[in-house]
């Protein structure tokens, strides 16, 4: 009876070894690492061309960047990146240090922009790659989450007009794919707008998966609000609590730990969902592998060695996010068992 | 005797005209804002061989980049000053009406449709290019019309799609297309031998078998062009004076094949040449810039910085590039093409 699992591993690892190996002789055994174009014909069809990257990689993280001023785009991504890894340290989680981080990633717009301290300006629609996607992301990110607070506790209110406004809001935007808003914000809303009041497209685009992501992170964190035992906030107003003191101190903390995977979940959604807005002509990692790749003859055939590239750096980064939530998840639920000092004195 | 009064006084009537209509000088708002800007926005595609695509190093190049390079260099008197915006197929057409591009060179067939709803007008026809079918050599197949119950391979929402549906109903001939929905999968799927024909434009047929076969001996192009598809750049309507400046770069740049001028030869032409029709283009005789509100180097400037047409075609599609094409149609009308540019007078 104990034989019988271990006879059975093995059968499994043969047929994962029997069905891996094919991938394995294409991906490493037979790949060509080198940018020579004629090699990748010679291996095509027996061994992946990796070398399309090592051609491309400039095209691919940066776009149509000015090539002579890619340092630029590659030090941005290294402060946002910077920035991520500290908020992802729960030691940092202090006020001064959020201001600290806005800050920075406020030194890689800018840097990015340029037009100061002799840098040449790079008009928002020449950013691409790389720093694009976790710029929108990110700063989508950030404007979302306050507004999807100030929506859930909305929806929950004892006043009806807000209810409802707060309501209709989110039941409106979550009924409209996020493709068509990009396209009215960067195509429809330039022509409603008179000359004069232009709005950068870059910003239209933040704000636009911003609105739209509040809504899916409202309904999130709504149903981590239900969640929060209604005694609490009755307790606390026994107290002598305020409404924004019982819903800052008391209710939102208890409601956004239980929401946390689905809120990690939805981060990791509107990542992936920034790849969208390649059809509105800003060449994010998707969109900079259809330029740098879509019109060359040459290098066109190993479209999906540059799919693979730009897949991994996604599944990194998503991979990342969702192992920092597991940390944070096992923390929350560690400091929740714990016995409250006050209670056991 | 009465005709050259006759002429002057016409020439006078519609110079009274445009001067009362607009300061002679004064040419358009697009030209004021592009020169105040000091940049052409041109739109193209985010990558089709031979027409525009950008290197590793993010540096553009193709027929109709070569165009948007002729008409920066006469303009604003630097072949440099262009920014390319890719577009795709969607979005082409609302960016120049927005205003996001002052040129759409976007290789986008001209039809009625286009030019009467769309709020953009064509300068005018730049390649002519057409349908065709692309089928492999051991079917030995001499005729479209022997594609009877052929599966034949096609991008999804295109112009060709359609075309192929109308050209069979009208010959009479049950086929079965096989729909994709890009442009990589419809001629992969090709390939590998799905369909027993693929179609698509001729300039795209040809590239696609020179560099996507294994062998592109073993295909061949069927003789039939089933649809007419000129292409050529547009821009956006109600701005007549810039539309002429588009209009007759392009033609300066046929007139100077016809002339036999090249970007080797221009300058010695320049100082040499005693014939008043290339005086005019080149800006030695009569003022043909004052008209356009350019200077009267505007047409020297475009041949010296991107050649005259036929180099244009030579180096990006022609024998001097990996499509190879032939000139076919886009040959000049005194060679047996149908490439005819009005005079420069």
């Amino acid at each position: 009876m104990k034989r019988l699992p271990r006879l059975s591993t093995i059968l499994w690892c043969a047929l994962a070894a029997l069905l891996l190996w094919p991938l394995f002789s294409w991906a490493i055994v037979h790949a060509v690492w080198i940018p020579d174009i004629d090699a990748c014909r010679a291996a095509r069809g027996v061994g992946a061309c990796w070398g399309v990257i090592t051609e491309k990689h400039r095209m691919l993280l940066f776009g149509r960047y000015p090539y002579a001023e890619q340092w630029r785009p590659l030090a941005a991504t290294v402060l946002i990146l910077l920035v991520l890894g500290g908020a992802s340290w729960r030691r940092l989680w202090q006020p001064r240090l959020a201001l600290g981080g806005l800050l920075v990633l406020g030194l890689a717009v800018l840097l990015m922009r340029g037009g100061l301290a002799g840098l040449s300006t790079v008009n928002t629609k020449e950013w691409g790659g790389l720093p694009l996607t976790l710029l929108i992301s990110l700063g989508s990110t950030l404007l979302a989450f306050p507004f999807a607070i100030l929506l859930a506790l909305g929806r929950r209110s004892p006043l009806p007009l807000l209810r409802s406004l707060s309501t209709s809001y989110i039941e409106l935007v979550r009924g409209v794919p996020l493709i068509s808003l990009l396209f009215m914000a960067a195509f429809l809303f330039p022509l409603l707008l008179p000359a004069q009041l232009r709005i950068d497209i870059l910003p239209r685009v933040v704000l636009t998966i911003a609105a739209f992501a509040a809504a899916y992170l409202a309904e999130v964190i709504r149903g981590g609000l239900q969640a929060v035992p209604a005694g609490q906030a009755i307790a606390a107003k026994a107290l002598g609590m305020r409404y924004s003191q019982i819903t800052l101190f008391i209710v939102l903390p208890q409601a956004l730990r239980t929401a946390l995977p689905a809120l990690v979940n939805s981060f990791v959604g509107i990542f992936k969902d920034s790849s969208l807005i390649s059809i509105v002509s800003l060449h994010e990692l998707t969109g900079a592998l259809a330029i740098s790749l879509g019109g060359d003859a040459d290098w066109r055939s190993f479209y999906l060695e540059g799919y693979l590239f730009i897949a991994l750096i996604y599944w990194a980064f998503c991979f990342t996010l969702s192992q920092v939530s597991r940390h944070f998840e096992a923390r929350l639920a560690h400091s929740r068992q714990k016995p409250q000092p006050e209670a056991a004195g | 005797m009465t005709r050259p009064r006759l002429r002057t006084l016409g020439l006078l009537c519609a110079l009274a005209v445009s001067a009362l209509s607009t300061p002679l000088a004064h040419a358009g708002k697009t030209l004021d804002t592009i020169k105040q800007r000091g940049n052409i926005q041109c739109g193209v595609s985010s990558g089709v061989a031979g027409f525009s695509l950008p290197d590793s190093q993010g540096r553009w190049s193709g027929f109709d980049v070569d165009l948007c390079r002729a008409i920066a260099a006469s303009v604003l008197g630097d072949p440099n000053k262009v920014n390319f915006v890719p577009l795709n197929s969607q979005q082409r057409f609302s960016a120049i009406q927005s205003g996001e591009v002052d040129i759409l060179a976007r290789n986008t067939t001209w039809t009625l449709t286009r030019d009467a709803s769309l709020g953009l007008s064509f300068t005018g026809i730049t390649y002519f290019d057409g349908q065709g079918f692309l089928v492999p050599k051991k079917l030995k197949l001499t005729s479209a019309k022997q594609l009877k119950n052929a599966e034949i391979c096609v991008q999804s929402g295109t112009t060709n799609e359609k075309n192929l549906a109308d050209y069979f109903r009208s010959q009479n001939i049950k086929i079965k297309p096989v729909v994709f929905e890009g442009f990589e999968a419809s001629f992969k799927a090709f390939f590998s031998g799905r369909c027993q024909a693929y179609t698509t434009d001729i300039s795209g047929l040809a590239g696609v078998r020179n560099k996507e076969a294994k062998n592109p001996d073993d295909y061949v192009i069927l003789p039939e062009v089933i649809s007419k598809e000129p292409l050529g750049p547009a821009v956006r309507r109600g701005d007549d004076d810039w539309f002429a400046i588009v209009r007759w770069v392009a033609f300066a740049l046929i007139e100077a094949e016809e002339g036999g001028i090249t970007q080797a030869n221009i300058d010695s032409i320049k100082a040499d040449s005693k014939d008043p029709a290339i005086q005019r283009l080149l800006g030695t005789g009569e003022d043909s810039g004052k008209l356009l509100g350019l200077d009267r180097d505007w047409a020297y400037r475009a041949i010296k910085s991107v050649g005259n047409y036929g180099e244009v075609f030579a180096r990006n599609v022609g024998p001097n590039s990996v499509l190879k094409l032939p000139r076919g149609l886009n040959n000049l009308w005194n060679k047996g093409g149908i490439l005819y540019a009005p005079p420069i007078r």
